[in-house]
């Protein structure tokens, strides 16, 4: 499982593993201020994201940054 | 004036009631007269005032696999006795035990409202099973620490039988039973914030006021090693849910989490979907679904093949003042679900 989450010290503290940082609280895998096809791009690549983090091995709580 | 009489109703297993060993804890529960085994010391040490009038017994395993009969005997064999107060164990570490002094405490206390305790070593299972609902006291992990922990539960019996108000847990040693307290103090919560934190920066023992709650550790899952043959499911507690919420997801302090189907739906549209979290501002999550739950995107990569397939179902549940047991509770019930429609990996969507 991975938790995409804006509020990291959040996702920290209640014990998920895999970490995304999103980007707001009411719009975690968005942005209403972006054109409809850059937001949709935006949740596209931190989809990708969550989904690297899923293929990736970890042994404590990591935060994929990058 | 002569101290007031009250009478005490005492709980053991086989093994303290010297019935006999694992061999004898099938024996279904029966009642015995007057105090027995550790019940000796613990009528010692109440003294005059206390006495324990009859001692309920039951078999450990009996108990644990029949928890619900053994409960309706404790309750039917101690309610003649009029006892003012129910006492039971020292568990200790004694998991079977354990449990069986918090059921029958729990039960007597709330069938026949009567004040009880137990006591046992802080990492019994059972602790957290009635912690809520019965006072425990801290004991020892074996049964070396009897003697110190008899006197402490006397002297709790005694504040119990007396009818005495039971301060806080610091004051009066028991664990913890996560219950809030108004009081007046003299100070604003600023100036107490300002004392705790003075204390913390210089390294110097405090006293919090609120204690946070613990949460579990759980192993990482391994990593999926082929996700292009992988399912992968939704799960949010951002609250998104079919326009008008047909389960009644609650706005806060949520009881439930729903599952809805989406193998029609590649989009997730304001017409169609919204948010019934009551804990952020809904007008972007309202306008666009998928900026909580992505499930556009999802649909993309699996048109494209980065992934084997999207799970037919989602979860929603609302993350707003929902209590860490519902939220243990969901987070279980759905992973079970997914684990048997064989779903590789999960994205949590959070706001």
């Amino acid at each position: 499982m991975v938790h995409v989450a804006t509020i990291v010290p959040i996702s920290l503290t209640v014990g998920a593993n895999r970490i995304v940082p999103a980007v707001a609280i009411p719009y975690p895998l968005g942005n209403p201020e972006l054109p409809k096809d850059e937001e949709r791009n935006l949740r596209l690549n931190l989809v990708k994201k969550a989904l690297r983090a899923l293929q990736t091995k970890v042994e404590e709580q990591t935060v994929f940054e990058k | 004036m002569a101290e007031k009489k009250y009478r005490v109703v005492h709980y053991l297993n086989q093994f303290f009631a010297q019935i006999g060993g694992e061999a004898e804890a099938n024996i279904p529960p029966l009642i015995k007269e007057g105090a027995v085994g550790p019940g000796i010391p613990l009528q010692q040490s109440l003294g005059e005032g206390g006495k324990i009038v009859a001692t309920m017994v039951c078999g450990d395993t009996y108990f644990a696999e029949n928890i619900e009969t053994a409960v309706e005997k404790v309750v039917e064999f101690v309610s003649p006795y009029k006892p003012d107060v129910f006492v039971a164990g020292p568990a200790f570490t004694a998991g079977r035990y354990g449990i069986a002094c918090g059921a029958s405490c729990a039960a007597v206390s709330k069938k026949l409202g009567i004040p009880v305790v137990t006591a046992m070593y802080e990492e019994n299972p059972a602790l957290d099973l009635y912690r809520k609902e019965v006072y425990i006291i801290p004991s020892a992990n074996s049964v070396r620490g009897m003697r110190e922990i008899i006197p402490k539960m006397a002297g709790f019996v005694r504040k119990l039988g007396l009818g005495q108000e039971i301060g806080f847990p610091q004051e009066d040693g028991y664990f913890p039973r996560g219950i809030r307290v108004n009081q007046f103090v003299g100070r604003t919560g600023a100036e107490r914030a300002i004392d705790m934190l003075l204390f913390k920066l210089r390294g110097e023992p405090f006293q919090t006021e609120y204690s946070m709650p613990t949460f579990e550790r759980i192993p990482a899952g391994p990593p999926i090693k082929d996700l292009r043959s992988a399912t992968i499911a939704l799960v949010t507690s951002g609250g998104i849910v079919p326009w008008g919420n047909p389960d009644r997801v609650e706005a806060a302090s949520a009881s439930k989490f729903a599952e809805y189907n989406i193998s029609e739906v590649d989009d997730l549209t304001a017409d169609a979907y919204q948010t019934c979290h009551g804990g952020y501002d809904p007008v972007y999550a309202n306008d666009d679904p998928d900026r909580v739950l992505p499930l556009d995107a999802m649909r993309v990569l699996e048109k494209d093949g980065t992934i084997g397939k999207l799970h037919d179902l989602y979860y929603v549940t609302v993350g707003n003042a929902t209590s860490v047991a519902n939220s243990q509770k969901f987070g279980k019930a759905i992973a079970e679900k997914l684990k048997a429609a064989d779903v590789d990996g999960v994205i949590l969507t959070s706001t």
